[in-house]
Order: C-alpha cells, then sequence, then structure tokens
C-alpha cells in the first residue's frame, strides 16, 4: 500500500475530489445497494424459490400489489424476486469477465509493448486489430451461438473479445514508458525483462486500468443482458434481467410489468456503474498525471 | 501522400485484417464442439443424411483446406448455402441488406442532428440550465441499452398512445413499390408513391430512434465538450474582436473544428448501429440483414454466421476508411501532413 503511495492523506485527498459531485456520489450508493442486494438476495427476496423453475398458475399474470410490488409473471412467480437473483447474475457475469480479461490484456499489452517493432508485438497487436474490426456484440453473438448459448458460453464469448481493449490500453503506456529514464536506467543496471514489466511499468498503468474496469462493468452488464436477452445468453429459468425483459415483451401491452420492472433493473445497475466509473476516473485523473 | 494513395494504403491494410477476421471466425465455426450438420438436420434425421451433408460442406476435410475452399468460393461471391433456408448466403444478403441500410442511416440522420444541435446550444451556454438538463438526459440516454428503449418506446408510443405502427416495414393497406435498390424510401420516391413513402417513415421511427438514442447521448456530450474547448481558442477571440458577425464566426469558424471529434468517431457509430439492428429488427420485425444475422446464430446456421459476420465487418472497415477521408477535409493539419510527406 505505502510503495503506491496510498496512506491516509492521499485517501482523504482523493474521497474530497470524488465527493466533489454529487453524481458519482449517487452512483455510489446505486452500486452499493446493488452489491446489498446482491449479496442477500436469498434473504431480502421476498419469495427466493421463485428465482427457479416455480409454477404458481392461479397467481399467474398478477399486476403489481403490495403483495407483488412487480406485479407475477406468466408463471406466477413473484417479478420482484427475480429482478433481486438477476442483480446477482449480472454482477456474477461483470466480475468473471474482467478477473479473466483484465490480466490477460494487461499482461499482453506489457509484452507487447516492451518487446515494441518485434514479432511478437507485430503478432499480439495485430490480432488486437482483428477483435476490434467489428462491432462487439456482433462477436459476441457469434461466438456464444457457436459454442452452444448458456450463461457460462455468453461469459466466454465476451472474454474472448474483451481482451483487446486491455492490451491495447496497456500497449500506449508501455510504449510511451519504454524510453522513460528510469526504465533505461533500470535495464543498465540488468534489471530483468520480467522485473521492469512488472515492477517499474506495471504500476504506473494501474490508475488506466482500474479506470476502464469500472466502466466497463456497465459494458460487460450490457453486452450480457443484450445476449440473454436474444436467447444466446443465460436459459430460462435463470432469472437473467435480460432474459426476463425478452420472456415478457411478448405480452406487452397487456402485462407490460413483466418486462418493464426488469427492464428499469438494468438501467439502474448500468446507470449506477457508469456515474460511480466517472467519478473514479475524475479522481484517479488528476492524482495519476 | 495523395489522398488515393492514402485511400490505397488503407484498403490494402483493411484486407488483411479481414482475412485475418475471416480466419478468426472460421477456426471458431470449425474447432467448438457441436456437427453443424447434425445441428442443421435437427436430432431426428437418419446418419447418412448427416454423413451426406458433412460431405457437402467440406466437414471432413482437413481445416485448411476447408478454409481455401470457403475463401475461394468467398471471393467469387459464393457464401455457401444457408443451411436454414436454403438459399445461397449471399443473395439472402443482398435481399436483406438494404433495408437495414435504410433503418442504419435514418437513425444516424436523427442522432446526428439532433446531437449537433442540442450538442452546441448546450456548449454554447455551458452551465446553463438547459446545459445541466442535458447533460442529465445524457446520462440517462447511455445507461438506457437498445433493446430496452426498443422495449419502453414501443410500450409507450405504439401500445399506450398508439401514436405510431410498432411492427414491419409497410402497413397492410399500402402497395409495396417495385424493388429498385430494395430501400422502400428510394424506391417509393423513385415510383412517386408517396403513400409507402411515409408509410415506410412512420415504421422507421420506433426502431430508428432506439438504433439512435446511446449514440445521441454520447455525440451530445463530445459535441457539447469540443465546442465548449474550441470557444476557448485564441482565433475566436480574435475573429469576434474584428467584428465579425456571430453567425459566420459560428459556422465558418467554430464549427468545422469542433466536428472533427464528432465525425471521427463516425465509423464507429455506424457499425455500433449495425450492430444494434441485429437486436432492433428482431424486436421490431423489420425484415433485415440483422434479423437475418440474429436467426442465423439462434439456428446455429454455420454458413449464414460466418456470412454475415464477414458484412459487417467489411462494412465497417469501408465506412471507417470514408471517415478518414472526410476528417482529413475537415482537418488541413492532416491534409498538409499528407501533401508533405
Amino acid at each position: 500500500m505505502e510503495k503506491l503511495g496510498i496512506n491516509k492523506k492521499s485517501v482523504r485527498k482523493s474521497w474530497y475530489k470524488f465527493s466533489k459531485n454529487p453524481l458519482s456520489i449517487i452512483g455510489l450508493v446505486v452500486v452499493l445497494a446493488i452489491i446489498f442486494i446482491t449479496v442477500f438476495a436469498n434473504i431480502i427476496a421476498p419469495y427466493p424459490k421463485h428465482a427457479g423453475w416455480f409454477t404458481d398458475f392461479p397467481n399467474a399474470k398478477l399486476p403489481p400489489s403490495l403483495g407483488h410490488p412487480f406485479g407475477t409473471d406468466t408463471m406466477g412467480r413473484d417479478v420482484l424476486s427475480r429482478v433481486m437473483f438477476g442483480f446477482r447474475y449480472s454482477l456474477m457475469m461483470a466480475m468473471i469477465v474482467l478477473v479473466l480479461v483484465v490480466p490477460t490484456g494487461t499482461f499482453l499489452g506489457l509484452v507487447a509493448g516492451y518487446y515494441n517493432n518485434t514479432w511478437l508485438d507485430t503478432i499480439i497487436m495485430r490480432l488486437t486489430d482483428i477483435f476490434v474490426a467489428i462491432p462487439s456484440l456482433v462477436l459476441a453473438m457469434m461466438i456464444s451461438s457457436l459454442l452452444e448459448p448458456s450463461l457460462f458460453n455468453a461469459m466466454l464469448a465476451v472474454t474472448l473479445l474483451w481482451w483487446p481493449w486491455y492490451t491495447r490500453l496497456v500497449y500506449g503506456i508501455t510504449c510511451s514508458m519504454r524510453n522513460e529514464y528510469f526504465i533505461q536506467s533500470a535495464e543498465m543496471i540488468g534489471a530483468s525483462p520480467f522485473h521492469i514489466l512488472i515492477k517499474e511499468i506495471l504500476p504506473n498503468t494501474l490508475a488506466p486500468i482500474f479506470t476502464k474496469m469500472t466502466l466497463d462493468v456497465a459494458w460487460v452488464i450490457l453486452i450480457g443482458a443484450s445476449l440473454s436477452f436474444i436467447g444466446l445468453g443465460a436459459q430460462p429459468p435463470t432469472p437473467d434481467l435480460g432474459t426476463m425483459v425478452s420472456d415478457g415483451y411478448r405480452y406487452m401491452p397487456e402485462l407490460w410489468w413483466i418486462s418493464i420492472f426488469p427492464s428499469l433493473a438494468i438501467v439502474f445497475t448500468i446507470l449506477g456503474f457508469n456515474l460511480l466509473g466517472d467519478g473514479i476516473r475524475d479522481m484517479l485523473a488528476a492524482e495519476a498525471y | 501522400m495523395k489522398m488515393s494513395r492514402f485511400i490505397a494504403k488503407r484498403l490494402f491494410y483493411s484486407i488483411f485484417v479481414l482475412l485475418g477476421l475471416s480466419i478468426i471466425i472460421f477456426l471458431m465455426s470449425r474447432i467448438f464442439p457441436g456437427d453443424p450438420a447434425r445441428t442443421a438436420l435437427g436430432t431426428l434425421a437418419p446418419q447418412w443424411a448427416v454423413d451426406k451433408l458433412r460431405e457437402q460442406l467440406h466437414l471432413n476435410d482437413p481445416i485448411h483446406v476447408q478454409y481455401w475452399i470457403w475463401l475461394t468460393n468467398a471471393f467469387h461471391g459464393d457464401l455457401g448455402m444457408s443451411l436454414v433456408t436454403k438459399r445461397p448466403v449471399m443473395k439472402d444478403i443482398i435481399n436483406f441488406f438494404p433495408a437495414t441500410f435504410e433503418l442504419v442511416v435514418f437513425s444516424i440522420i436523427i442522432s446526428i442532428t439532433i446531437s449537433i444541435v442540442v450538442g452546441v446550444t448546450a456548449g454554447r451556454h455551458a452551465n446553463s440550465r438547459f446545459d445541466n438538463i442535458v447533460r442529465i438526459a445524457s446520462y440517462l440516454g447511455i445507461a438506457i441499452p437498445t433493446f430496452v428503449w426498443a422495449i419502453m418506446s414501443m410500450f409507450l408510443f405504439g401500445y399506450m398512445w398508439k401514436m405510431l405502427p410498432v411492427l414491419g416495414r409497410l402497413s397492410s393497406g399500402i402497395v409495396y413499390p417495385p424493388r429498385i435498390t430494395g430501400m422502400i424510401t428510394v424506391d417509393a420516391l423513385l415510383t412517386g408513391n408517396f403513400a409507402a413513402f411515409f408509410d415506410v417513415l412512420k415504421h422507421m421511427i420506433l426502431p430508428g430512434s432506439a438504433l439512435a438514442v446511446g449514440r445521441i447521448a454520447q455525440d451530445t456530450r463530445l459535441m457539447r465538450a469540443s465546442i465548449v474547448e474550441n470557444l476557448r481558442k485564441d482565433y475566436i477571440a480574435a475573429a469576434t474582436s474584428y467584428g465579425i458577425p456571430e453567425r459566420v464566426v459560428m459556422f465558418k469558424y467554430l464549427m468545422k473544428p469542433s466536428l472533427i471529434p464528432v465525425v471521427s468517431i463516425m465509423g464507429l457509430e455506424i457499425s455500433g448501429a449495425m450492430a444494434g439492428s441485429f437486436i432492433i429488427e428482431f424486436i421490431f420485425n423489420w425484415p433485415g440483414f440483422g434479423k437475418y444475422g440474429a436467426n442465423a446464430m439462434l439456428n446455429k446456421d454455420l454458413n449464414a454466421i460466418i456470412g454475415s459476420v464477414m458484412i459487417v465487418g467489411i462494412f465497417f472497415a469501408l465506412i471507417n476508411i470514408v471517415v478518414d477521408v472526410i476528417i482529413a477535409y475537415l482537418d488541413p493539419r492532416i491534409r498538409m501532413s499528407m501533401r508533405s510527406e
């Protein structure tokens, strides 16, 4: 912690910068609320059993009421409970994808940037060119269709196409740092490439990576929801927010609550993470440079 | 470097990227588990039929041979047979593409007009009440996924207030204009069928705005930021102090440089709208390329998947070249550096 320059004073300064913008605070509150719901979904959801294959046809298609604030769907499941579990799947997807993508992308970016203008650089960076040559949504749809649609494969698909963005980000920073004096001095006293990459360059890339990560949570959730909406992601009865919207929109004018509430939940989640991400970016931007 | 050389260089590079893309897509389609022939015919089909289809699709050959066959055919405009529609994929794509192109262009027109007008106004009156409203609206706009906006607007404008048609391209009573370009708006104008023209426009509003909404939010923010930045520049102050009318300063000196960031993300925008059409056309039952591609993916229709993804890639590459040319036109520094090289 001390090494990265994090101490009590800098934390207080960062918090001051972060909290200056009320929108960042709103984002933080929304995200904390979502995390709370995600962790305690089993306890706070009124009908935890309704997350899976559960049918209660006498109570199906009920409009929002006190007992079911978001109404019930065509199989009699409580929409509010399912939305709460839906947050869990969205968040899980974002976390797993980023945990896989960020180290991979960062590592490749460091290597390509350090071995600038060698065949390693060419291979890695031309590969990223190919992956960014097509909109991510289409690529994600394609990969998860070829892999058999499921929640797991949707995560895999997004992982496969997301790393180039981190590689490109880290590559840019590494290249510009390549000729700095402190890197040259480290090389001169015989530091190994591994040492230089991990101890000298990596710490300098952390702030931008962290910023991108917080903003990417929203994008991964968005892509995941779009995939399951179209049927190429989580499959029913998984209470994924996208799946719930697509289940409901066929009954649209009459049973609007089945799809509108999960839709609002998606907007809420993405908005929260975007606001938080923007806040963190502003905080770190002034901090790091 | 001359413009033509610049374009040629970009084209050459794009071809390499597209070749790489095709290799990756092809590899994925062959090494991922599952037998495409079995998927196409269903679990009930007899084994001999599956074997015959495997033979037809060259699935028994080594993978590099398969790729070579696919590539040579693709250069002859043959992307193989769709396993679902049983028609050549190329023919299907040519058939469906104009409907999507029409929709994408429509949505880009909406997003560009709104974001320039709103962004410039907000930027010139930075921190006014209007600016704050725009800022909050654009946060919301970015957070609303296209399909959520599609469903909400469908619910509000289509079902609740019944202002706009929800499904398809034309109302049932309207005569289709003869197919010339495949874009009904253009065909209807060419044949003077104004009823069809206005009906198509009406049908495009909901899907078009759904494709546009995220982009409007993003572009407005970008446009605002770039106006605010350029307003601080010395040459604007100089032009104003020379007594040049505000209108002229605005349009001649402020707009051109401010447009550059917006234009430079245009390529991303158009291809984003194209990707969005894979979902939007599905919802609004718009008979276009996006719906075709999405259906191909849902049915694991191998040839159609590869074909439509490659078409998206080619489209994206071409758009990016066009965007670079436009930027060179807007930014004299880039033009100069080309000439001096």
